[in-house]
């Protein structure tokens, strides 16, 4: 029995190269016939989403047996550069979060996609397939040549995935500035790679493991790769194509986008950081602990206040992957500190929350698509009160509000506890003057946390709560079966790792086994988790889950014995006032506004009040990023006017062209000769 | 881990929930003395929790489950975060499943679940009250936490009762941060329990509630339980503070016999006595505040935490 077992982890990769390769055939088997949406989206998404399970289960033998890496050479690529292909922990954790998520939206996309909506269902399957197993090849890649092959082949199958709804203009601007900074982007990790190869000329990962860069050097690698992947993560002040493209694209692909996706750039960035260059040092750690707490603030604060439902999401993605970074931030400085087991906590708490913002995130924007489907709405001011008709849809979605809310027991509070815990032993870094600012880091980091509950209870109150804010929203229908088994499937990890985080933890210490050479104490039993020392903090969310459920249930009988259970249906009351109606309650605006009063220096607002004279009195508030106007704006206008530049040599006369040719072959023989 | 730790546990627990509504009433009545009112009875708390017990619950046609569960989810935190703080002995074996930063969480919960009941409805009223206390809430959490964190670095632990344990064992001299802990925690305690300068317990006028505004869909045994919940996290408040920073009396690990024990009784009810009287004491001589400066008072609080915890590194390290 255990030999079988053994050659079956020999197999590992190969195993999962050949799900890979599935999800490559299962997308072009869906061009047999293009036009079904039952056999494409309700046989080929199933199978994809078992496909997805294949790759979490092997991730997670490889994690759990904790076996060194496996390589792989493959016979493909160009002469003289065949692909490296290498499974080690740190791409085992990401392949593990890609297959946990990939398979709950893998189902809900088999109910979720529709006939006529876009692009053909064919082609959609095509793209979403391709999708994924290039996102897989990114992690799995081991050289920078199969890297960026994957890289972008993952942007450029999710840009048509995004502008599948292409004939709305919005949508296509949306895809355009995706395209735009996801190759500004591959630019920064290109040039990243051309400086990690170190003047060998090998572009195999084991290579640049062997380099031996200057400070200097690494820190330029550093800089670029920060820049390519914060591009890609959506890091402050890169992330203004992530509020745009995530609400265009259809629900499952937001979902994989912000979940998935933005993973693996975490990815791309632990790889570069911790594998790949051979030192850090500690002020790489103060950066990226800054941007990722600047990020987090400012994705929290932007989420509350906005209208719509997906783009609100969307920015609750940047204030995670802020969370992100922060945590690997502190990571690099615990380890140029020499305080390894501290390092191994932060990360663990960066890869934990990583993997929960995977679940999390996921679940509530494919509970979006459902809302979307039934309501043909995605405005917040046009919803409210679906969980009387949407009771499935409402309750998973409240675990992953929950969850993202930062709540015990759920999953989101266990790396924010890790996190925090992580905080507390900065004052062991031996700079005083960052020892000074990290309470300061923790405070930002505790209001982040707590406005992102303010966000969730936004979120999920004017959604799901409340009466419905249009008359339409009588008729909303619950979500299939498909979708309610991939939400739920989201919904199961959401809680099994709030009450398991050892789990998580354990998948954790593996990577940060490798990568740090420490990781934190990972409990032998089910009921504890104590990272650092069981003297020193522990948490065990089992069972804070039972003792809730346990007082509530004897509350519950207590109440029933020695009371009643008498209800009596009638009118809310209100105060007494009887001519309530749906649109008294707040708005999302309305929610969001105290925000909006207390940071308004982060907005730049356009507010058109109505006069009290006004026969038709319209409100009408209009939020924009600062950042927009103060570097994206001004970079537009310098291309185009470099553009305009050039493009007076495009005079539009042949004559002209040829005597171009003339004057550049001259120019040239004046070199050769 | 025997027990007795466990009989212990539960009862610190039975005590909390049992006297919980008292020190609300001695609040009141406190406060009723203050201002020349004559004072309600010390067991009025009890006599309306037993009315609303009795009485048939009222429900809006529209509530959903999520509004019928939050009493019990409320009430089920409260007893919870009563059972982690250490308010009598510090042996306490459920300590260990949660720390102080999980106690935050459970408030947090506890918040996040009555938010969301009073947008249930849909009311005008339920829904401000609703957004409000969100917004005190995300402001004064992190207030909170910096306290927290402040005793964390003194003593190493994130756990409450080994904070109470390190107290009684090496607490030789009064760190100076301690005393801006001790004003942010005051002024968090003021706004996380609806009292005034924030909020006014006793309002009456539905456009300056928070903490009402959210209670006002509910009836009989759910309002019961949502009050009981409140008095619950007002003794739970007063009994961190007395952890963090009045920490005498309380039987610390392996001090903890039957005279200990007696003595801890005593010293919880001398120390809410005069806390009772403290807080009657501010909410007499403040005003509330209105709803815009609430965030300035709530930065204040914030800041000084912070201050606090800066102090301690500045002259600590």
């Amino acid at each position: 029995m255990s030999g079988a077992i053994s050659t079956l982890m020999v197999r590992d990769l190969r195993f999962l190269l050949m799900l890979v390769t599935v999800w490559g055939v299962l997308g072009l088997a869906g061009l047999l016939r293009p036009h079904s949406i039952r056999f494409v989206a309700r046989l080929l998404f199933p199978l994809g989403a078992l496909v997805c399970f294949g790759v979490a289960v092997l991730a997670g033998i490889f994690l759990a047996t904790g076996q060194g890496p496996e390589v792989l050479v493959l016979p493909l690529g160009l002469p003289d550069l065949p692909f490296h292909i290498r499974l080690d922990a740190l791409s085992g954790f990401f392949l593990l979060l890609l297959g946990l998520a990939g398979t709950g939206i893998s189902t809900f996309a088999a109910g979720y996609f529709r006939s006529g909506e876009g692009t053909a269902p064919a082609l959609l399957g095509l793209q979403y397939h391709i999708f994924l197993a290039s996102m897989a090849v990114v992690i799995l890649a081991d050289d920078a040549y199969l890297f960026m092959v994957a890289w972008e082949t993952m942007a450029l199958s999710s840009y048509f995935l995004v502008t599948s709804q292409h004939r709305i203009p919005d949508i296509r601007r949306a895809g355009f500035l995706y395209l735009i900074m996801a190759h500004v982007g591959a630019i920064c990790i290109l040039l990243s790679f051309g400086v990690l190869q170190g003047g060998s000329w090998q572009f195999t990962f084991d290579a640049m493991r062997g380099a031996s860069l200057t400070p200097f050097w690494a820190t330029t690698a550093f800089l670029l790769a920060l820049l390519g992947f914060g591009a890609k993560a959506g890091l402050v002040p890169l992330h203004v194509w992530l509020p745009e493209a995530h609400p265009a694209a259809p629900s499952p692909v937001s979902a994989m986008m912000s979940g998935l996706m933005l993973k693996t750039a975490i990815y791309g960035m632990l790889r570069i950081t911790f594998d790949v260059l051979h030192f850090r040092l500690w002020w790489w750690g103060v950066l990226l602990l800054a941007l990722g707490l600047f990020s987090a603030l400012y994705g929290a604060i932007f989420a509350a206040v906005q209208t719509d439902m997906k783009r609100l999401l969307a920015y609750s993605s940047i204030e995670n992957i802020g969370v992100i970074f922060t945590g690997i931030g502190l990571a690099i400085l615990f380890q140029t500190s020499n305080l390894p087991l501290f390092a191994a906590l932060a990360l663990s708490a960066a890869l934990i929350h990583a993997l929960n913002h995977a679940l999390f995130k996921s679940l509530l924007f494919l509970a979006t698509g459902s809302v979307l489907h039934a309501t043909k709405q995605r405005s917040l001011g046009k919803l409210g009160g679906l969980i009387r008709r949407m009771p499935w849809v409402a309750s998973l979605a409240l675990i992953g509000t929950l969850s993202i809310a930062g709540l015990p027991p759920l999953n989101g509070f266990v790396s924010e506890w890790l996190l925090l815990q992580s905080f507390l032993f900065t004052p062991q870094v031996p700079h005083a003057f960052i020892n000074m600012l990290i309470p300061l880091g923790a405070a930002a980091l505790a209001l982040t946390v707590a406005l992102a509950a303010y966000v969730m209870v936004k979120f999920y109150g004017v959604i799901f709560l409340g009466q419905p804010r249009e008359a339409s929203l009588v008729n909303a229908h619950d979500a299939n079966w498909f979708e309610r088994l991939g939400l739920g499937w989201l919904a199961f990890g959401c809680i099994l790792i709030g009450v398991q985080p050892q789990l998580a933890l354990k998948a954790a210490a593996a990577v940060t086994g490798k990568l740090l050479g420490e990781s934190v104490r990972t409990s032998p039993t089910v009921w504890w988790i104590a990272p650092i020392a069981p003297e020193q903090a522990s948490y065990s969310g089992l069972i804070l889950l039972l003792g809730i459920v346990g007082v509530v249930g004897i509350t519950f009988v207590l109440v029933r014995l020695l009371a009643h259970g008498r209800i009596r249906r009638t009118a809310a009351w209100d105060c007494g006032y009887p001519w309530q109606t749906s649109r008294m309650q707040d708005t999302a605006e309305g929610f969001g506004q105290p925000i909006r009063h207390m940071f308004g220096g982060f907005f730049r607002m356009e507010r058109d009040l109505p006069s009290p004279s006004d026969s038709a009195p319209r409100y009408r508030v209009h939020i924009e990023d600062r950042l927009w106007r103060a570097i994206y704006l001004p970079i537009a206008r310098g291309v185009q006017r470099l553009a305009d530049a050039i493009g007076v040599l495009q005079g539009g006369r042949l004559s002209i062209y040829l005597l171009y040719s003339f004057l550049t072959l001259i120019a040239l023989l004046m070199f050769v000769l | 881990m025997t027990g007795i730790t466990f009989i212990r546990q539960f009862g610190e627990v039975v005590l909390a929930i049992t006297i919980a509504p008292l020190f609300a009433g001695w609040i009141a009545q406190c406060r009723a003395w203050l201002q020349n009112r004559s004072a309600p009875p010390l067991l009025q708390p009890y006599r309306m929790l037993d009315k609303l017990f009795r009485k048939d619950a009222a429900l809006a046609t529209d509530a959903s489950p999520l509004f019928r569960t939050t009493p019990y989810v409320l009430f089920g935190t409260m007893v919870l975060a009563a059972a982690i703080i250490p308010s009598l002995v510090t042996d306490l074996p459920f300590a260990r499943v949660a720390d102080a930063i999980a106690l935050i969480g459970l408030f947090a919960t506890a918040r996040v679940f009555q938010s969301l009941a009073a947008m249930d409805i849909g009311t005008a009223f339920g829904t401000l009250g609703a957004r409000r206390e969100m917004m005190v809430g995300f402001l004064a959490e992190p207030a909170l936490l910096m306290v927290l964190f402040n005793a964390f670095l003194v003593f190493g632990s994130t756990a409450l009762p080994d904070l109470v344990d390190g107290y009684a064992t090496h607490r030789s001299v009064v760190d100076p941060s301690v005393i801006f802990a001790a004003v942010a925690f005051l002024m968090v305690l003021l706004a996380e329990n609806a009292r005034i300068p924030i909020d006014n317990p006793a309002t009456h006028l539905e456009l300056t509630m928070i903490h009402e505004a959210m209670l006002l869909e509910y009836s009989a045994r759910h309002l019961a339980l949502a009050e009981w919940a409140s008095s619950l996290k007002l003794f739970n408040y007063s009994c961190i503070g007395f952890a963090l920073f009045l920490p005498w009396g309380i039987a610390t690990r392996g001090q903890d016999g039957g005279g200990a024990l007696l003595l801890a009784v005593a010293a919880l009810i001398g120390k809410l006595a005069i806390a009772g009287v403290a807080l009657a004491l501010i909410e007499s001589l403040s005003a509330k505040l209105r709803i815009f400066r609430a965030p300035e008072y709530l930065a204040m609080a914030f800041l000084l935490a912070v201050l606090g915890l800066l102090v301690h590194l500045l002259l600590g390290a």
